[in-house]
């Protein structure tokens, strides 16, 4: 073993000798650490695609030398991980931040020392206010909410109950749900909660089932949460539709809550998940099949969507960096803020000096569990 | 009616999780007085090792088995490598070893396991069993059955058996049950095999319910804990009550207050009993000999 890292290390210096030119970008993500399930994906996802793309030649004949670090959920490491980043590593850009926490103590660094950030977390306030230097790839939870009480509007339900876990994403989802909620005439009829690690809700839902006039329940949060959320909804027979959010997108989620359980479960997601459902002509489809095959292929599990806001990352960052032909944060940053019709596996981004997001409420697309598989909702 | 009822079997369910748990401390603590903060990891450990034995082709029952041998084998190894090597520590230093060991475990648990939340099915199936208008799921009455009988196990265990009382005695004096001929370094091995192999049974019943992760670990030793500290720290039946309680006022405070209150109330209620009963209640009372 030792040996071998011996000898790795000897080739890659070996390697970082001859290629003479190579952009440097760097990484941190969760990998371990509560919310390693996110970052786990993230983190094979660039390393795979970063390979793939020196095999390929790299950009404008330059090779990609990725530095990715491990900062375990922390908002501290991952500070300090940006800085060394920044100062040793001497980056030209940063993918990372993949909980909100450590996205936001990423934020000044970058903009301290002027390197363009694309961060992999999901809160609003990470480009809103718009911040020179930083950029993000997955929805905001805003956006979640918003796309639920649409599809919520268009059924014709107007009382709903809500049930949220007390984690990060759970609290705030609910937040953000609950500053939306009135633009679309629905009104939250009862607001219960969980613990992240609780085993039971039927407490709660019962709370909600004998709740006068509730006609659907929301469900913000992910982990394992939803899936028992799910699963005592159905032991308790509420006859009501079941919304979850974007947090459980995953194929994993029908496995824990069970396929009969999550029959009929509702829930904003991306077009990652349903890759093969989508028209022929939509632009997403050839973009999100490949790196589900990539994906398969390498690691032998279908992706999840947390690994397709790292994919998409890594695409815009390279989309700049030939477009810009210099590696130099300055243009890369200008470069990824020309970003256009650039279609990813969360939507088709388009950037403005006004908008480092990119794509609006259309790009979620709304699926519904069948018979243990999704569904687009028409 | 019903709302009382459901709230009642959603705290046993609860509870007799917590309680399994709970019951995982006690034979460490009667063997050393050491609170085994890595108890939770047995309990992640017997359910990791269920599911990928499950998902390698194994049936459930042979996958089950393997991960209760494998976690007591855990268990053996701590005792053997962490525990033993530190004896003639203080009991604070051991108990922070098991801390320590606990996120040992955790760490080595994602790098031969994944970071993936897992499940496999339950016993008998999903369909709820209706009592008096409320429900509960077949799974629940597993762990329940699995708390009972360990706790009636672990009775007959520290009551009627002679290796019973070889632990209790260990605990009371090491050098006194040395003098009358109980090999202490047996009992310790024994007991951290014992302890690992009941945190195992418990992840094997209660995975179909809460799902695993390899991170679970902590959460479960901390109401575990709690639930022994309620029933008496090192009493098998008071961490079977203690458990069930702790489920019950969680799943009632969050029924009829609040759920954001649920493990507030559980704490406040854990406080007022230790501060009338300190030794929980069914501990038994130190006596010291001046």
């Amino acid at each position: 073993m030792k040996t071998l890292t011996a000898l790795a290390t000897l080739a890659a210096l070996g390697l970082a000798g001859t290629a003479g030119a190579e952009i440097r970008i760097g990484a941190t993500v969760s990998e371990t650490g509560p919310a390693a399930f996110l970052g786990d994906p993230e983190a094979k996802t660039l390393k795979m695609m970063v390979e793939k793309l020196n095999a390929a030649g790299g950009i404008n004949g330059e090779q990609i030398a990725l530095t990715l670090y491990d900062d375990g959920g922390d908002p501290n490491k991952a500070r300090t991980f940006a800085t060394r980043l920044v100062e040793d590593d001497e980056v030209v850009a940063i993918i990372g931040g993949t909980t909100t926490g450590a996205s936001m103590s990423i934020i000044p660094v970058a903009e301290d020392a002027e390197i363009p950030f694309i961060s992999l977390a999901g809160a609003i306030e990470i480009i809103d206010p718009v911040k020179e230097w930083v950029f993000k790839t997955p929805h905001t939870d805003r956006m979640a909410c918003q796309k639920i009480f649409e599809d919520m509007q268009a059924q014709g339900i107007s009382k709903i109950g809500m049930i949220s876990g007390t984690d990060g994403f759970g609290a705030s989802m609910r937040a953000q749900c609950l500053e939306v909620v009135g633009d679309y005439g629905i009104e939250v009829l009862a607001d219960e909660s969980y613990g992240p690690t609780d085993a039971d809700m039927t407490p709660q839902l019962t709370n909600i089932k004998n709740t006068a006039g509730v006609q659907a329940v929301l469900n913000p949060g992910f982990g394992q949460g939803p899936s028992v959320v799910t699963r005592n909804f159905r032991q308790l027979a509420i006859d009501l539709p079941l919304y979850q959010s974007h947090g459980v997108a995953s194929k994993g989620f029908i496995d824990l809550a069970g396929p009969e359980a999550a029959e009929g479960v509702r829930l904003p997601g991306t077009a990652l998940l349903v890759g093969d459902l989508l028209a022929d002509d939509d632009p997403q489809k050839p973009v999100v099949t490949a790196y589900v095959e990539e994906y398969q292929a390498a690691y032998g599990e279908a992706p999840s969507t947390f690994g397709g806001y790292a994919h998409d990352a890594f695409a815009i960052l390279v989309d700049a960096l030939t477009r810009a032909g210099s590696a130099e944060p300055e243009a890369i940053r200008d470069a990824i803020e020309q970003t256009a019709g650039l279609a990813g596996t969360t939507g088709v981004v388009t950037m403005t000096p006004e908008d480092h997001l990119g794509f609006d409420l259309s790009a979620f697309r709304m699926l519904e569990i069948k018979d243990g598989a999704w569904t687009l909702v028409q | 009616m019903a709302e009382l009822m459901q709230f009642l079997l959603s705290g046993v369910t609860v509870g007799a999780v917590y309680a399994l748990v709970a019951l995982g401390f006690t034979i460490i603590y009667n063997a050393s007085d050491v609170v085994n903060f890595a108890q939770g990891e047995f309990v992640m450990l017997g359910g990791m090792i269920t599911v990928f034995a499950h998902m390698a082709g194994l049936p459930l029952p042979l996958a089950a088995l393997i991960a209760i041998a494998g976690t007591a084998a855990a268990g053996v190894l701590l005792n053997k490598l962490a525990i033993e090597p530190a004896r003639g520590a203080p009991v604070v230093s051991l108990i922070i070893i098991t801390i320590g060991a606990s996120i040992f475990i955790q760490g080595v648990a994602q790098l031969v396991f994944d970071k993936q939340l897992h499940r496999f099915p339950a016993f008998s199936g999903d369909t709820p069993i209706r009592i008096l208008g409320a429900t509960i799921l077949p799974q629940s009455l597993w762990v329940l059955a699995g708390a009972i009988a360990v706790f009636v196990g672990l009775w007959a265990f520290f009551t009627k058996t002679l290796t019973g009382r070889a632990v209790l005695a260990t605990s009371n004096n090491r050098l006194a049950a040395q003098l009358v001929g109980i090999n202490t370094n047996w009992v310790m091995t024994l007991s951290f095999a014992l302890s690992a192999a009941i945190g195992a049974l418990a992840g094997v019943l209660v995975t179909p319910i809460t799902n695993i992760s390899y991170g679970v670990g902590i959460a479960y030793a901390l109401k575990g804990f709690a639930g022994a500290m309620l029933g008496g720290m090192g009493s098998p039946i008071g961490a079977l009550v203690g458990g069930i309680l702790l489920g019950l006022i969680e799943a009632l405070t969050a029924g009829y207050l609040s759920s954001v209150y649920k493990d507030a109330a559980a704490f406040v209620v854990i406080l007022v009993v230790l501060f009338v009963m300190p030794q929980g209640l069914f501990g038994r009372k130190s006596t010291d000999r001046v």
